[in-house]
């Protein structure tokens, strides 16, 4: 919260997440993310290659479309090897694993060119040693940039991790939920007791870690207190309407990724209004993806957006941070609603976590 | 005076913000003779109330639908006795920030009941917030404009205003019913709510929505000029040679 140095704050966080360095680990090999991540990489490398075989731009043309045929086949082949076995590769430690992929690359590369040297001689003519040394070479390129870009994005997790911190609850939402509960403490004690308990569990959970992805059943139990609370304030101001009987509950969803949301609804679609107004909440799982829908009522007044985009900007970065190019956020003004449509992928929690919970 | 009870209105929004005000204001009671006489959830609301009851002190919330804290200031200015006025507010940095610098009175919520008497027993020697005082708070817009008619404030929302007529020392107000009288400048309506109204003489604002074309006519000496045709009233109003650009800025923007 604002209230406390940021600066000591944000060092501290930093010490203790330096003790323990990201471990390696191999690339998602079934995010789409990475796999246009791979296609890019091999089509520029044949590019390359291409350009230094024939540096005309005439014959440049013919040539690349030669490498690419031949390159093509293979960087498809290997990649549906490796998304078929993707769960077995993730459990293996991060050498063997790099191991194992090496060893399958060439493998595929070698049996294929066998084949297209049974079906078509002419075009593999300039040989499979060259094609396999191709393939190791691209696979260690990869290989090496993905161990890079987890390096790299470590430190942005444990951004993530703050910025879920720093997407913080409004100040002006504390306050006057305090003010609240203290209306209540004289005439309705035993609602005030449940108001504060409310207000000590979303406070537990805007503080505690907030790098793991985390259940959305919790997560919309989160949103349920916290709505109580705004109800407290906003009586019969504030309506919210819950369509929830195809979610998954045990969808893993980054922490924080609707509350959010929902105060930023409050603040400028309720708020703002001396009439009702309805927030609807509709969340859902269709062809393996998790769709959650906000609709509010909006009135412009063009004021207030900063905070808005912030708060977006802020859930779509932590979406990428864990789903890659798998997830999306999108907004829609309309004449008097606004709509936050959020899509991520729908990973389901381990069963046994579920048992003990 | 001082014997008599300080009269005090309660607006906020929020209801348990008006019940939490009011209980420690029973508990100011004791120590200050003071006397609620009543709640409201809006600024508009507030001057409805006061239409009827005077108070000396207005307790008041910043952040509000219809009518926010800033602009009930300004139309308690218009009440033939205009009320002492305090902000409450739970947290707004930037108007804080510049109550602080302007000296602005205000509670912070939670307010302790310690400080909301300190506050009361300052009262009686606060002046009213003027004028030129609210103008340096960074405030939005009006939504209304407000006259006095018999003691009372009377709201006029800004969509309902078709133009603005600088006249002497009055400005008319018209809208589709009636005009009001309102002693402001024009100058500075122009600047509050420039992109609502077009300037289409020195002493004439138009509402942009109300503009229903521009009509030329010829003198008996043959001087030319443009009249603005207007929505829901019959008049048309001339439009300066100064301003002649404006009949095709507008007529291009009705065409698109």
């Amino acid at each position: 919260m604002r209230i406390a140095a940021p600066g000591r704050q944000q060092q501290t966080m930093r010490a203790i997440i330096n003790q323990k360095p990201y471990p390696p680990r191999l690339p998602e090999l079934r995010n789409l993310g990475t796999v246009l991540r791979i296609l890019l990489a091999v089509n520029g490398l044949a590019l390359v290659v291409a350009f230094d075989r024939e540096p005309s731009w005439e014959a440049f043309s013919r040539v690349w479309l030669d490498t690419t045929a031949i390159v093509e086949p293979h960087v498809l082949a290997n990649l549906l090897l490796l998304y078929v076995l993707a769960p077995w590769l993730e459990h293996m430690p991060y050498r063997t694993g790099v191991i194992v992929i090496f060893a399958l690359n060439l493998g595929t590369t070698i049996a294929l060119d066998a084949v297209l040297a049974m079906l078509a001689p002419e075009v593999v003519s300039t040989g499979m040693a060259r094609h396999a040394v191709f393939s190791l070479l691209a696979t260690g390129l990869l290989l090496g940039y993905f161990h890079l870009r987890t390096k790299a994005l470590s430190p942005a997790i444990t951004e993530a991790r703050l910025q879920a911190l720093q997407a913080r609850i409004r100040p002006h939402f504390l306050f006057n939920s305090i003010n609240a509960v203290l209306s209540l403490v004289r005439a309705e004690p035993r609602r005030a007791e449940t108001a504060l308990e409310d207000l000590a569990d979303l406070f537990r959970v805007l503080m505690r870690d907030n790098r793991q992805l985390a259940p959305l059943a919790d997560e919309i139990e989160l949103c349920r207190q916290y709505l109580n609370l705004e109800k407290l304030r906003l009586g019969d101001r504030l309506e919210v309407e819950w369509h929830l009987e195809n979610m998954p509950g045990d969808a893993l969803v980054p922490p924080l990724v609707l509350q959010p949301l929902l105060e930023n609804a409050v603040y400028h679609g309720v708020e703002p209004s001396g009439s009702p107004g309805a927030i609807a909440i509709n969340i859902f799982l269709r062809r393996g993806q998790v769709h959650a829908i906000l609709r509010n009522p909006y009135t412009f007044s063009g004021n207030h957006h900063a905070g808005n985009k912030m708060a977006m900007d802020n859930i779509r970065e932590r979406l990428a941070l864990h789903f890659d190019a798998e997830a999306s956020l999108e907004t829609r003004a309309g004449k008097d609603r606004y709509e936050v449509h959020i899509r991520m992928p729908y990973r389901p929690a381990p069963q046994l976590e579920r048992v003990h919970a | 005076m001082l014997d008599a009870p300080l009269k005090i209105l309660v607006v906020d929004d929020e209801a348990p913000a008006r019940r939490r005000l009011r209980e420690l204001l029973e508990d100011c009671a004791g120590a200050l003779p003071l006397v609620v006489i009543g709640e409201a959830a809006s600024g508009r609301d507030a001057l409805d109330l006061l239409g009827s009851a005077a108070a000396d002190l207005v307790l008041s919330d910043i952040r509000m639908p219809d009518m926010d804290g800033i602009e009930l200031a300004r139309h308690l200015l218009k009440l033939p006795l205009p009320p002492v006025l305090i902000f409450t507010t739970a947290y707004h940095e930037h108007a804080i920030a510049a109550f602080e610098v302007h000296a602005v009175d205000y509670l912070v919520k939670p307010v302790r009941v310690q400080r909301l008497l300190a506050a009361l027993h300052k009262v009686p020697r606060l002046r009213p917030l003027s004028d030129a005082r609210l103008d340096r708070l960074p405030a939005t817009a009006r939504r209304f404009l407000s006259v006095t008619e018999r003691s009372r404030v009377v709201l006029v929302p800004i969509e309902e205003v078709i133009y603005l007529k600088a006249e002497l020392k009055y400005i008319t107000i018209r809208t589709s019913e009636r005009e009001f009288l309102l002693e402001e400048s024009l100058t500075k309506l122009e600047e509050e709510f420039g992109a609502r109204f077009v300037r289409v003489h020195r002493n004439c604002l138009v509402a942009r929505d109300a503009i229903r074309g521009f009509e030329r006519h010829v003198s008996a000496e043959g001087d030319a000029h443009w009249e603005v045709l207007l929505r829901d009233v019959p008049e048309a109003l001339p439009v300066s040679r100064r301003q002649q650009f404006i009949v095709r800025e507008i007529g291009r923007e009705n065409d698109t």
